[in-house]
């Protein structure tokens, strides 16, 4: 077995087991310790990870796939994995035994990673699994809050019904093409494959369970109870790095199917227009900040599905996919750690006059917001770009103008929560959390701006990523 | 040397950024000083402009890679057309930025917007790379929406708000139409110089009329034209007057700009196919913008009106520049020539009015017309100023109007006659409109609430009388500006 293609999920896994025994044993001052080993164990994986680049194969008979998407996704992932630990110490520090929470983390990291490179739609099941039983449990982490457990729990009733759908879609792929390794299914699909109303809907399920990550519209519902009741730094990790895995998931499952075979990517474009639509009117009136970035993240998810609709159709499709994945993540997570530099301050409200409190908060928050729109020169933006770009170059001229359209009602709200941190009168004293928050916040606010500046790079070597099964 | 005129008022924002505890006087000796920096590298530009036929259209080029596999370039460049409205963006910036506060609360950020504000500004008129322009023509709403918003009256939230989500929505569209032109050139380049030099639409008919709808309907809610100005006056009345001169006189600026620099320049041929409907749409703002503006009450209201109707001038010599006739290119040049004067001409005089007023909310806190009269007599300065500014902007022989007014009109009338005929009203209402506002406001009786009406200050009364200098220059000896102007119509027009 070629064990060695492994090895960064084998750090990670390490790294996980590494915590969970620290914690056991650990006075309950050093807890937050477990921080590190979780740090060292991406370090290690991503050092590991930047050593595929380049590799373009499947491995482990057919089931697991390297080739550039799977490598800068699992990049991005563990990147914004690193993010996500910087805030969680200060944030938990009350918690006498969270050093646990760093072993549950780098698991459903492990299974967004296990998602990217998933090449066989059973590999997929158990990478949706592994990831979904660990985003329940880090949702509903603070188990004494009401809003805590139920998003936990809302959580996880979508994700049981989401899962059996994808299940049963397995099944049926399964069943009726007789195979569920992807090397194998396309093939038969390039042999010609007879297009059945049942076949059509194994593969509908299939991406509505896999949607499911992605917070896409019929089953997104768990996305802002998530961002308002789930411990900030949970919060900013389930909102991206699930996201990151079920897009590339997602991605490579659309691309084993030609566009004239199974109509699946009118499909997606239909689930892009209404998760776009749904998640921008939905967030148009929240006065609670932290719904309102979880509806904005359904939103995003609808434009991600513009670039997967396009896959196969237009060139630079994947490069899209990966650029605004990766802009969106920047984006996200430069949000979250406002918020959770902020204490997780959520009301509309306590927004009002932050500008002359906390200046530097403020100017990330609006920055990462401008992000999100898309408005130069934001990383945000080239991520819009390049989508609305393959969206056009790909034939669905009406996908981007409603794209375009849904942009612009979506600057309401986020222009409200600008406006009213910078017009209205300040509060009295802000409480924040500690110097890591602040420092995650400097380098949300970094990333905006140097991922514009650096995006000549970046779109380079996405161009070179390929997509497997070829 | 165009980068640095774009990147020092950026660098002077970022340096009062940094030092919030700088008082009022230093910030805006900093805005100012940085402001007349960029703009002396501009007149140095200048200086070095070859208006000769022979010489290149775009000069004083540069070019750093940014995205090489998009074709996405930091390109900067200039012909006499962007050269002439960035003078007048910078000379607009000094004055606005030299202006008195109308509420000095938190003047360091003030400054630094202001600075933002410019720094995008110019960008946006040197830039000869599509993405760039996009990206500051998107930054100018950012700049605008935080200016208004934190300077502006009561209520001036919800104008901001509504200015930016109308204009982004104008620049969305704008976005779509250019991705969809540069699509169509193999490789895909941003250039705005190998755009025009390939007219990558001629030839697909409904392709480049979706095009064309696209960057219309954006640079339409940019310019403002009817039906889609309604943004423009509570953005006006709830600004400060210094914010309410640069948007008019720069930023309106940006959607006429675009319409000559895109449309008409990078896809003649569709543009020529739907210029007439375009002439239409200009006839209506002129005679709405002029007819409405006549019934306000409210002095803010009353000037951001004719803003409608003299953009639609300018508008008007565009679609003449862009109909497809042969024979009248001596006509279509003037025509063009016209429009980007009347912009340089309207950013002076519009600039000017708002100053106006916002001097005098300064001094009342109020735009009613009713609340006003016989100002003329506590402050005579401030009614000269008042007097050359309306007049100049009604269009009265030797003032900068009527040199651009000129021409546009004899330019349409060999194209689009009727339209240059019934176009011609809307010159006659805004004479009546800028005499009755003379009238209530300056002469008459004076209310008793207005005995101690200050005249200008010092400072106002340079930053005024600068402005009307020009525009009085321009009325009498516009050689050196049609010189400038004409050099880039010509190579447009081919006249």
């Amino acid at each position: 077995m070629p064990i060695g293609d492994l090895t960064p999920e084998i750090a990670i896994i390490v790294a996980a087991v590494l915590a969970l025994l620290f914690a056991t044993f650990a006075p309950r001052r050093w807890q937050a310790r477990a921080a590190l080993i979780a740090l060292a164990g991406i370090a290690v994986a991503a050092v590991l990870l930047v050593n595929q680049i380049g590799t373009t194969r499947f491995t482990f008979s057919g089931t697991w796939a390297l080739d550039g998407a799977s490598i800068w996704a699992r990049l991005m992932i563990l990147i914004a994995t690193a993010f996500c630990i910087l805030l969680a110490p200060g944030w938990f520090r009350t918690d006498p035994r969270h050093g646990e929470y760093y072993t549950i983390l780098l698991l459903s990291a492990l299974g967004a990673m296990a998602m990217a490179g998933a090449g066989d739609l059973l590999e997929l099941v158990i990478a949706v699994l592994l990831s979904s039983v660990t985003g329940y449990t880090l949702a509903a982490w603070h188990r004494d809050w009401a809003l805590s457990v139920e998003a936990g729990m809302k959580y996880f009733l979508m994700g049981a019904l989401a899962n059996a759908l994808l299940v049963t879609g397995v099944t049926l792929v399964l069943g009726l093409l007789g195979t569920s390794s992807y090397g194998d299914l396309s093939r038969l699909f390039a042999g010609g494959v007879d297009a059945s109303p049942l076949l059509f809907a194994g593969f509908a399920l299939i991406v509505i369970g896999v949607a499911f990550k992605l917070g896409a519209v019929p089953v997104h519902a768990w996305l802002p109870d998530i961002t308002e009741g789930a411990p900030a730094p949970a919060a900013a990790f389930l909102t991206v790095v699930p996201k990151i895995g079920a897009a590339i998931a997602l991605a490579r499952l659309v691309h084993l199917i030609p566009p004239e075979a199974l109509g699946l990517r009118p499909l997606i474009a239909v689930l892009a227009a209404a998760t776009m639509t749904l998640g921008n009117l939905a967030a148009l009136w929240q006065d609670d900040v932290r719904r309102l970035i979880g509806w904005s993240s359904v939103a995003q998810a609808g434009y991600l599905l513009m670039a997967i609709t396009v896959l196969g159709v237009s060139p630079d499709a994947l490069t899209a996919l990966l650029t605004f994945g990766a802009s969106y993540a920047i984006g996200n997570l430069a949000a979250f750690a406002v918020v959770t530099h902020l204490r997780g301050r959520t009301a509309l409200a306590d927004y009002a006059g932050l500008a002359r409190r906390q200046p530097i908060a403020a100017a990330a928050l609006v920055l990462a917001f401008l992000s999100l729109v898309g408005i130069p020169p934001t990383v945000g933006f080239l991520g819009k770009l390049m989508l609305f770009l393959t969206t056009i170059q790909g034939g669905y001229l009406w996908l981007a103008a409603l794209a375009a359209a849904n942009t612009a009602a979506s600057l309401f709200y986020y222009a409200k929560v600008m406006g009213i941190m910078y017009f209205a009168a300040p509060p009295e004293e802000v409480q924040l959390l500690d110097r890591p928050s602040g420092v995650a916040v400097w380098i949300g606010m970094i990333a905006v701006i140097g991922g514009a500046i650096m995006a000549g790079t970046a779109l380079d070597v996405f161009q070179l990523s390929t997509l497997l099964p070829l | 040397m165009l980068t640095l005129a774009i990147l020092i008022p950026m660098l002077g924002a970022l340096a009062l950024l940094v030092s919030p505890r700088l008082g009022h006087q230093a910030a805006r000796a900093v805005a100012v000083g940085a402001s007349v920096v960029s703009f002396a590298l501009l007149l140095i530009v200048w200086i070095g402009f070859d208006t000769a036929p022979s010489a290149p259209d775009f000069q004083f080029l540069a070019e750093v890679p940014w995205i090489p596999s998009l074709g996405i370039a930091w390109r900067v460049g200039v012909d006499g057309m962007s050269l002439a409205l960035s003078l007048m963006s910078g000379v607009l910036f000094i004055a606005s930025i030299s202006w008195p506060m109308e509420n000095p609360e938190r003047p360091v950020s003030y400054y630094a917007w202001f600075l933002f504000l410019e720094s995008v500004s110019l960008g946006l008129f040197l830039v000869l790379d599509l993405l760039l322009f996009y990206a500051f023509f998107d930054l100018s709403l950012v700049g605008m929406f935080f200016l208004i918003g934190r300077w502006g009256h009561d209520g001036a939230q919800r104008a901001a708000l509504k200015f930016f989500i109308y204009t982004l929505a104008g620049s969305l569209a704008i976005l779509l139409a250019i991705i969809g032109l540069v699509l169509s050139m193999a490789p895909i380049t941003f250039d705005m110089r190998s755009l025009i030099a390939a007219q990558p639409l001629a030839g697909y008919d409904f392709q480049g009329g979706l095009i064309l709808l696209g960057f219309m309907v954006g640079f339409a809610i940019k310019t403002p034209l009817f039906p889609v100005h309604t943004w423009l006056p509570p953005a006006h009345v709830k600004a400060p007057g210094p914010v309410s001169a640069i948007l008019a006189g720069v930023l309106l600026k940006m959607g006429t700009y675009g319409m000559i620099r895109i449309p008409l320049q990078m896809m003649r041929e569709s543009f020529a196919a739907y210029a007439l409907p375009i002439a239409l749409f200009a006839l209506a703002s002129i005679l709405w913008g002029a007819i409405v503006a006549l019934g306000q009450t409210n002095l803010k209201r009353r000037i951001a009106y004719t803003s409608v109707n003299h953009m639609g001038y300018t508008v008007l010599g565009i679609a003449t520049a862009g109909a497809s006739l042969a024979g009248v290119e001596k006509a279509q040049s003037l025509a063009l020539t016209g429009a980007v004067v009347e912009m340089v001409a309207h950013g002076l005089i519009t600039g000017a009015l708002f100053l106006i007023a916002g001097g005098i909310w300064a001094r009342s806190q109020t735009y009613e017309l009713d609340a006003f009269g016989g100002l003329a007599k506590v402050a005579p300065k401030l009614t000269v100023a008042a007097v050359i500014a309306a007049f100049a902007s009604l269009g009265l022989p030797g003032l900068a109007g009527f040199v651009a007014e000129v021409q546009i009109f004899v330019g349409t009338f060999a194209v689009f006659p009727v339209i240059a005929a019934i176009g011609l009203l809307g010159i006659l209402i805004t004479a009546a409109l800028f005499l009755r506002l003379l009238q209530q406001v300056f002469f008459g009786d004076l209310p008793s609430a207005r005995a101690g009406f200050p005249d200008l200050s010092r400072r106002e009364s340079v930053v005024l009388s600068v402005l009307l200098a020009l525009v009085v220059v321009i009325g009498i000896y516009p050689r050196w500006l049609l010189d400038l102007i004409g050099s880039a119509t010509r190579a447009i027009v081919g006249g």
